[in-house]
């Protein structure tokens, strides 16, 4: 009995091991195709040689254009993937996700008013878009301290993401010239395209540390299996897990959202899909739901290049269209269960 | 030795509304003590109090000795368990997992589980007789298995002091008895067990002693015969029961209301 259950576990451990690895390998070898498309016609060697050697043209767009593109696809959505995957645990509602909650709109709302007030720099746009991130995050926080049940949260991300989205709107209408104007437009719709080596410079790092601080809180969504009084009789800190998650989706979305716009959804489709994988386990679900959606994101990203080369197609005009019919279907499905 | 669990002159408010009143009341390892009382009569705030999850307002809590604020959040953790009511649970995990999470107060996460962990695991499985339905979600469980699935939870920490909130409500009556069987056992190994309830009979079936509570203060505590007299019960509840006589057992069943 016992040497029995003891093989299983062994299995089971083994079985989602194998799915990390494939997982991880899945986004690194979608890394690679985002990297050898493109308008130029370069060959994979020119590529790669451009890379490590100064090869002209070649190497402008292998360093320049390519390699942050496909990077930043990468980390866009390990930030999503592991925000949803987050926000899902803490709130016990596979509903949950950056999009949804509001997070993503009031990054972009920063990330505008950044644009609006002239500061385009590589440091100040993220600097708003985290703010606005973790003002929507803090709301969502106090609502959910304050008692408010699962459909009050979702509603309560719902009224702010139009308030951002209205808020956006006005800045719009307001802008003096027309460049900012398609920058704005660009953020409300996500897009990795013109990404620079600076802007990844950036938002790489933002969002390591922003997806360590999650991490760091995974004990925690584990015990909340349990519930809130459970949980804290475990020696967990509640208030900790909490700010952990909020920080950590703050600084990890906002710096993606600064980055390459609003990319909604990924947050819930990657961590749903997964779940069964990892046996629900929210905690061990952060991880896997990070490299789910860096292979995600990079696969919409080289997807979009393939179907309408001059990109009139935008990424989180993509995402959205999947997202969201995903997201209704979850609505139903739960009302189902419960 | 002194009781595992003390409380002198303890009380607790939920904004203006004194939830307890100047509490004191000892708790004994190997007792399986019961709190009754009407709804809103302290029962559940005196577990939160204990475990820390709401302040005192004033008063002294010592456990093991050892005033409470001395107490890690850790350490705390691996010597008082908790079963809350309702048998809340999130995400379709499997029963294990759901008994692993009693051994989180030992380690930084599931994954990092020992040998020692795994076989609390077992033990505690096997003993609320879980073992059967332990790869099970616990979807897929019956009210029943999943009471004693969360009741392993709680036995897997191992504590010297388990604390229980309403563990037998919603059960049918082999459940309710056996659940009782359960805690009753607990206790016989040395565990300091402590169970509200408000299932007269059942308190006064098994419990050593019993604490009845009435608007945040002690009416009554001792063997279930005393503490249960009638008129404790017309105080507590406003009720007058009917006591069916059954040899030494001492059956508590509400019948009427009095005014």
């Amino acid at each position: 009995m016992n040497d029995a259950g003891n093989e299983k576990i062994g299995v089971r451990l083994r079985a989602t091991t194998v799915t990390t690895i494939i997982l991880a390998a899945l986004a690194i070898a979608l890394g690679l195709i985002s990297f050898c498309i493109g308008p130029a016609r370069l060959s994979i060697p020119e590529l790669v040689g451009g890379l490590f050697a100064d090869h002209g043209t070649a190497s402008i767009i292998a360093r320049e254009i390519r390699l942050p593109r496909a990077l930043l696809a990468l980390f866009v959505g390990g930030a999503l993937g592991a925000s949803g995957a987050a926000l899902q645990g803490l709130f016990r509602n596979p509903l949950a996700e950056p999009g949804v909650t509001g997070v993503t709109s009031c990054a972009g709302l920063g990330a505008i008013i950044a644009l609006y007030f002239g500061l385009a720099n590589v440091f100040a746009v993220p600097a708003f878009a985290i703010a606005g991130a973790l003002a929507a995050a803090g709301i969502l926080y106090l609502l959910s301290r304050a008692g408010a049940g699962l459909s009050a949260l979702v509603l309560a991300g719902v009224a702010v993401a139009s308030f951002a989205t209205a808020l956006t709107a006005l800045a719009l209408s307001l802008a003096r010239n027309p460049y900012a104007m398609s920058e704005m437009v660009r953020w409300m719709l996500g897009s990795l395209k013109d990404t620079t080596l600076s802007e990844l410079a950036v938002a790489a790092p933002i969002v390591a540390a922003g997806i360590f601080i999650l991490m760091r809180a995974a004990r925690g969504l584990d015990a909340l299996i349990l519930g809130e009084e459970a949980a804290q009789s475990l020696g967990i800190d509640l208030h900790a897990v909490r700010r952990r998650i909020v920080i950590g989706v703050a600084l990890a979305t906002g710096a993606a959202t600064a980055a390459a716009g609003a990319v909604s959804f990924v947050g819930l489709v990657v961590p749903h899909l997964l779940r069964r994988f990892y046996g629900y386990e929210p905690a061990r679900l952060i991880w896997p739901s990070a490299l789910g959606g860096a292979a995600l994101v990079a696969a919409a990203d080289v997807g979009i290049r393939l179907v309408s080369p001059d990109e009139k197609l935008l990424l989180g005009v993509v995402t959205a269209l999947i997202g969201a019919p995903f997201f209704v279907w979850l609505i139903l499905r739960l009302r189902g269960e419960t | 030795m002194t009781a595992p669990l003390l409380l002198e002159n303890v009380s607790a408010a939920y904004g203006a509304r004194l939830a307890l009143d100047a509490v004191s009341a000892s708790f004994e390892a190997g007792w399986l003590t019961g709190l009754v009382g009407a709804n809103g009569a302290g029962k559940t705030t005196l577990l939160r109090v204990a475990l820390g999850l709401i302040p005192m307002t004033s008063g002294k809590l010592h456990v093991l000795d050892f005033p409470r604020d001395h107490w890690s959040r850790e350490a705390l953790a691996r010597t008082m368990a908790y079963l809350p009511q309702g048998s809340e649970t999130h995400w379709p995990v499997r029963a294990r997992k759901l008994v692993e999470l009693g051994r989180l107060p030992y380690r930084q996460s599931l994954a990092q589980l020992g040998e020692a962990d795994h076989a609390a695991v077992d033990l505690a499985l096997a003993r609320c007789d879980a073992l059967q339905f332990a790869d099970r979600r616990v979807d897929q469980l019956s009210a029943g298995e999943r009471a004693r699935v969360l009741l392993a939870r709680a036995l897997a920490t191992q504590a010297q002091i388990l604390l229980a909130d309403e563990p037998a409500a919603h059960l049918d009556p082999a459940h309710q008895l056996r659940l009782m069987e359960l805690l009753r056992d607990e206790s016989r190994r040395g565990v300091a067990v402590i169970v509200t309830l408000h299932e007269l009979s059942l308190a006064s079936r098994f419990c050593d002693e019993i604490l009845v509570l009435r608007k945040g203060r002690i009416l009554a505590r001792g063997a279930p015969k005393e503490a249960l007299s009638d008129a404790t019960l017309a105080t507590a509840f406003g009720i007058r029961p009917l006591k069916p006589s059954a040899g030494e057992a001492f059956p508590v069943i509400p019948w009427q209301r009095v005014e």
